[in-house]
């Protein structure tokens, strides 16, 4: 298969595309480790009740916008409450206890998921408005809805920055990353600003399962592939960090996408059509496994990771 | 999920009023929970379905869910074997879980009747005296569609499964028929959910045709994002990514989509017409191939027990294998390897009211039997 630049440049798009939306993913997760030190298995499921919550609003308004907003809102609450009852109880407690209680949470969500909606995907389709393809320039083919994503998630990642580095909330987020027990002792009250930072991070994933859900299959299970590159990217980027977690993001989506096509095409040169697709495909699926093994080697913490 | 089989045993009982010692015990483990969840729901659905409207009181079923997890399907194979000491073994849904079930149960003395699951290794040289696939073997549903894309005139097909055993079996059974060159053949991950990448390739491939085979979500994703990359170009698949569970998901993407089945709502036959009703009244929703596969071995196993017993195991092989039973299909044999000898038909995506489901097109193979029969000593 020949690769013109005009694939190319498709490819890197497809891959800057994936990676936005593990952003929206990761952002959520590396806050909640970083201020609250608390692993959260559970990061997927928000994402799911994002995506449901976006196809049952979808199914019954017809409109796309008001599925956000609803997807927005049901996985903040879902993340509120879930700090409120179970997570509060476990920010002492160490990492073990917390990875049994929401990974307990993983099947409370699912089931209950399963239990309101049924066990058969859901329908969530893009908007109009947004649906089809455009010409970019160089003659590229590309998907106006994939194109918006890309909008949306810097749009999001820029909001985020003012948000940490400007704002009141930024501040007391960025002083408890460094110092939970002396922010507390300044005044801040803390439990409700770990509630305000785990309902911040449960909305972005409700919103990437939202967007995402457009593309893809809306069912029960479906945040925990995304719950594990989310982990990687934040292992790469380095835990706690924002910025860690965009650059891992995009690194980790680059190479996901960029990985699939160049190593069969690698292998089809000294191998069989079949082989060399079997086994290109295989090795694509290690790529970001071994990016992150290459970048812990290097940089232990991760890229922009504060903590030793 | 004990509670739900607890509660079903418990009907069961109430509704035979005997116990079960004199009967049969048959022990389900498919699929309830997780992503391939709707598949097991349905074969277990059609299955019951068949087995109350037999009327039987000597039959017990235990029914547990595997989770898709080999490990939880060995767990539980032994469980109904040793304590439950069932007599039969059915519903597993993934060939994964299929290798590490069967060969075992079989060794134990059990009988095993598959109503989906049919990898390569139990057909050919594997092949069993006990070992029953009621629903198809793995490639030939992909043979099918190549022999579809031949007839169609297809001429360069772009061709792409999972990078599994079922995935693997799917183009060489696709490619077994298909005379045409290959613009491209791809392997994607098990359970990918984006395609970006692969819709690109194809889109710059210069294929005229796509053939793929992506089970349940995978194959939603792929549709949305295919119907929405403006590429056009026509698609055939097995009937996994296109049947009753999944199509409400895709919705229009799927329309006009051709795919190959050996089952379908309107095959025109009595048993079948029946089955769609009963089923549509019973549980409130069209069935798929996966319950009309439920079905079909219920029925099977209800008439061996009509004409012997489970304990004459030689006896209860020979009604099996006799397959004398009504079909969702119309007539139903079984090759030298007791795998089916059916029709596998093209289907159509179609929009009926507000419900997205198939036509039948035609027969596309006829009187089919696997390619790995030949290898089978039986």
């Amino acid at each position: 298969m020949t690769m013109t630049t005009a694939l190319l440049a498709e490819q890197v798009l497809n891959g800057i595309q994936f990676g936005i939306m593990l952003f929206l993913m990761a952002a959520g997760l590396t806050l909640v480790f970083g201020v609250m030190g608390l692993i959260n298995l559970a990061h997927g499921s928000l994402f799911m009740i994002g995506a449901f919550a976006a196809a049952a609003v979808a199914g019954a308004t017809g409109s796309f916008a008001i599925a956000l907003v609803a997807a927005l809102a049901a996985a903040a609450a879902a993340g509120a409450l879930m700090e409120i009852l179970v997570l509060r109880r476990l920010y002492t407690r160490d990492h073990l206890d917390q990875v049994l209680a929401t990974f307990a949470l993983i099947l409370i969500f699912s089931e209950g998921t399963r239990a309101v909606f049924g066990s058969f995907p859901l329908f969530l389709n893009i908007p109009d408005a947004l649906s089809g393809t455009i010409i970019l320039p160089g003659g590229i083919q590309y998907s106006l809805y994939r194109l918006s994503l890309i909008g949306i998630g810097l749009l999001v990642a820029f909001g985020l920055y003012l948000l940490i580095t400007k704002t009141r909330l930024g501040i007391q987020v960025r002083a408890g990353e460094n110092d939970r027990e002396m922010i507390a002792a300044l005044g801040v009250d803390i439990s409700k600003l770990y509630t305000i930072v785990f309902a911040l991070g449960a909305a972005l994933a409700g919103l990437a399962g939202a967007l995402v859900g457009a593309i893809q299959s809306v069912q029960v299970g479906m945040g925990e592939p995304v719950l594990i590159l989310a982990f990687v990217v934040i292992v790469i980027g380095g835990i706690g960090s924002i910025k860690g977690a965009f650059v891992g993001s995009i690194l980790v989506g680059l190479t996901d996408t960029l990985g699939g096509i160049f190593l069969p095409m690698f292998f089809d040169v000294f191998m069989d059509k079949s082989a060399a697709a079997s086994a290109g495909s295989a090795l694509a699926s290690m790529s970001i496994y071994i990016l992150m093994a290459v970048v812990l080697i290097v940089r232990p913490s991760g890229l922009f990771g504060a903590r030793t | 999920m004990r509670l739900k089989v607890t509660a079903i045993a418990a009907v069961l009982m109430a509704a035979s009023g005997i116990s079960a010692a004199e009967g049969l015990k048959v022990g389900m483990i498919t699929t309830l929970s997780g992503g391939g969840a709707g598949l097991g729901i349905d074969v277990r659905d059609g299955f019951m379905l068949a087995i109350s409207q037999s009327g039987l009181t000597d039959i017990d079923v235990v029914i547990e869910d595997d989770q898709r997890k080999p490990e939880i399907a060995v767990q539980l194979a032994d469980k109904m074997i040793q304590s439950e000491k069932v007599d039969v073994l059915t519903g597993i849904i993934f060939s994964n879980l299929a290798m590490a079930v069967i060969p075992s149960s079989l060794a134990q003395g059990k009988f095993y009747l598959s109503p989906n699951a049919g990898p390569s290794q139990l057909a050919g040289k594997g092949c069993h005296e006990d070992y029953f696939n009621v629903a198809w073997q793995n490639d030939t549903l992909h043979e099918a569609a190549g022999a579809h894309a031949n007839e169609t005139g297809y001429k360069n097909s772009f061709i792409l499964a999972p990078n599994y055993p079922a995935g693997k079996d799917a183009l060489t059974g696709y490619k077994r028929q298909y005379s045409g060159e290959l613009a491209g053949e791809l392997f994607t991950k098990l359970g990918q959910t984006d395609y970006a990448s692969e819709i690109a390739q194809i889109r710059a491939s210069g294929a005229d045709s796509v053939f793929f085979f992506l089970p349940g979500g995978m194959g939603i994703s792929f549709l949305k994002q295919y119907a929405d990359s403006d590429i056009g170009l026509p698609v055939v698949g097995p009937a996994f990514s296109f049947d009753q569970g999944i199509l409400q998901a895709v919705g229009d993407a799927a329309m006009g989509v051709k795919n190959t089945s050996q089952w379908n709502k309107d095959l025109d036959n009595p048993t079948n017409a029946a089955f769609v009703e009963s089923f549509s009244s019973e549980y409130g929703r069209l069935p798929s191939l996966y319950a009309s596969q439920g079905f079909d071995t219920a029925n099977l196993l209800i008439s061996a027990m009509a004409s012997a017993d489970v304990s004459d195991k030689d006896a209860f092989r020979e009604a099996l294998r006799a397959a004398d039973f009504n079909s969702t299909r119309g007539q139903f044999t079984f090759a030298n390897n007791q795998h089916p000898i059916q029709d596998i038909y093209v289907r159509e995506v179609v929009l009926e009211g507000d419900v997205y489901t198939n036509k039948t097109l035609g027969v596309a193979l006829e009187n089919h039997s696997d390619a790995y029969a030949v290898e089978c000593g039986l």
